[in-house]
């Protein structure tokens, strides 16, 4: 049954763009966060934790809101640059980056603080520019903890369902991911494909656990 | 244990049994498993049916009939299905899902090809529907969705079926097809005209569409049903006049 490599591959290109925007928004976030004392911390931090908590429906409807056609976002797209997000590939991105993008970002703080200041410090007092600072010195000693947000990331992105089917909708090739096209046969009483799927979808998930465990030998975390 | 915390769990086991007891006495609660296009007449039915049967409470699972039907198959604690297409209907009595004797027909409804509201032209006819201007149609996913069955057959028998397929987008119910529309996600979309008439302001009616077969609602008892006895009374309800009278209110024709 070659039906179930087109959903596979699709699932494996969304969850990937949806992990290297997590990858910069993600660590950027967590940085400064992690770096920067401002009113509000706590706030941002928790609304920044948000989609991790709430209903991926919750978080397909307001995605629906801003990136439809008549919404904000949306609608801005369509008249400047005749581009609609909903039904598109990118918008699965979307929803996938915004489902899976808490474990980056959380990840990422939780790194970044463990990293001591006065590593940071010394480098500044040899001369070298922030960049060089994060770059050679905060990054390289952090990556560990963001590699391990980055799988799970990766991992939450290729089972997203709620939010997806939401905005980019169930079309074959197109935007109908593994989960989707589980879901879509289940209804039609397809259960041979249902059950090809599923075996394909635990596969996929066992392989990405067990990467994970080669990428991240030992301890994932915080050393002390 | 202090005597005043015994008396209190006791007091709170006495209370989770009351609920327990009153929860078997509840036991004529009817699950029916109805199509998604007959949602808002259901919820309007219900408490005329309740009135008539005291004890009896109705509790409602819409979907497209396909997805019901799995559900069914699967152990579901259904008592009636009440699909919008006879093919659904006659793949339950198949699997001997339902019981044959109980099928009754208790609506009919009309395809319709509906355009968002704020959208400057109007399809004339199906074929228009070939033109560059339609780049997104929503339709009922076919092989779950009887309004995505009945669209097929008309759009293949219009020798339309290959040129519009790439244009689809497969909707889960006839109701997601009409979101997709009203929402102006997609530039048309087929429903019913019972569904096209609950939002007025956001979609237009461009045209019915005729059907190869003729769009009927069939209702049967299920199998498996805990209330057999009741589950014929909603049946014997459905089609006496009070039922249809709400049904044709919104907008069902008679079978």
């Amino acid at each position: 049954m070659s039906g179930a490599w087109v959903p596979l591959a699709l699932t494996l290109k969304v969850a990937g763009w949806a992990t290297l925007l997590n990858l910069f928004l993600g660590v950027g976030t967590g940085y400064a966060l992690a770096r920067w004392r401002f009113p509000g911390r706590d706030l941002v931090d928790a609304a920044l934790t948000l989609p991790m908590v709430m209903p991926p429906t919750v978080l397909g409807y307001y995605l629906l809101v801003l990136i439809g056609s008549q919404g904000p976002i949306g609608g801005w797209l369509l008249q400047h640059f005749g581009v609609r997000l909903i039904f598109s590939w990118q918008a699965a991105v979307i929803a996938a980056a915004v489902v899976s993008y808490p474990l980056v970002f959380k990840a990422a703080r939780a790194a970044f603080e463990t990293v001591d200041p006065q590593l940071e410090d010394g480098a500044r007092s040899l001369g070298v520019s922030e960049w060089a600072v994060f770059f050679r010195v905060s990054l390289p000693l952090a990556w560990r903890g963001i590699l391990a947000g980055l799988l799970l990331s990766f991992a939450r992105a290729l089972g997203e369902f709620g939010a997806t089917l939401m905005v980019a909708g169930s079309i074959p090739g197109k935007t109908q991911t593994l989960s989707i096209a589980v879901y879509e046969a289940v209804q039609a009483g397809q259960d041979d494909t249902a059950n090809f799927l599923v075996a394909v979808t635990s596969l996929v998930c066992v392989a990405v656990l067990l990467s994970a465990g080669r990428l991240l030998p030992g301890r994932v975390g915080p050393r002390s | 244990m202090p005597l005043s915390l015994r008396i209190g769990l006791a007091r709170a086991a006495a209370v989770l049994l009351g609920a327990g007891l009153s929860l078997a006495a509840q036991a004529a609660d009817l699950t029916v498993s109805a199509a998604a296009s007959l949602t808002n007449a259901f919820r309007d039915l219900a408490p005329l049916f309740e009135a008539a049967h005291p004890g009896a409470r109705l509790q409602f699972n819409f979907a497209a009939s396909g997805a019901l039907l799995q559900q069914i198959a699967k152990g579901a604690p259904v008592d009636v299905l009440a699909t919008a297409d006879e093919l659904t209907m006659d793949q339950a009595q198949d699997r001997k899902l339902v019981k044959a004797a109980s099928r009754r027909d208790f609506a009919a409804n009309a395809l319709v090809l509906i355009v968002p509201s704020a959208s400057a032209g109007m399809p004339r006819a199906v074929a228009d529907l070939a033109q560059p201007a339609y780049a997104r149609i929503a339709v009922g996913l076919p092989a779950s969705v009887p309004v995505g069955r009945y669209t097929q057959g008309a759009l293949e028998a219009a020798r339309l079926w290959s040129a519009i397929q790439p244009k689809i987008i497969g909707a889960n119910s006839v109701r997601q097809a009409l979101d997709y529309v009203a929402r102006g996600e997609v530039d048309a979309g087929f429903v019913y005209a019972t569904d096209a008439a609950l939002l007025p302001d956001k979609v237009k009616v461009a045209l019915r569409v005729p059907t190869a077969t003729p769009i009927l609602y069939p209702a049967a008892t299920v199998a498996a049903s805990a209330h057999p006895a009741l589950a014929q009374q909603f049946l014997d309800f459905l089609l006496a006049p009070p039922a249809q009278a709400v049904l044709a209110r919104h907008g069902f024709g008679k079978p």
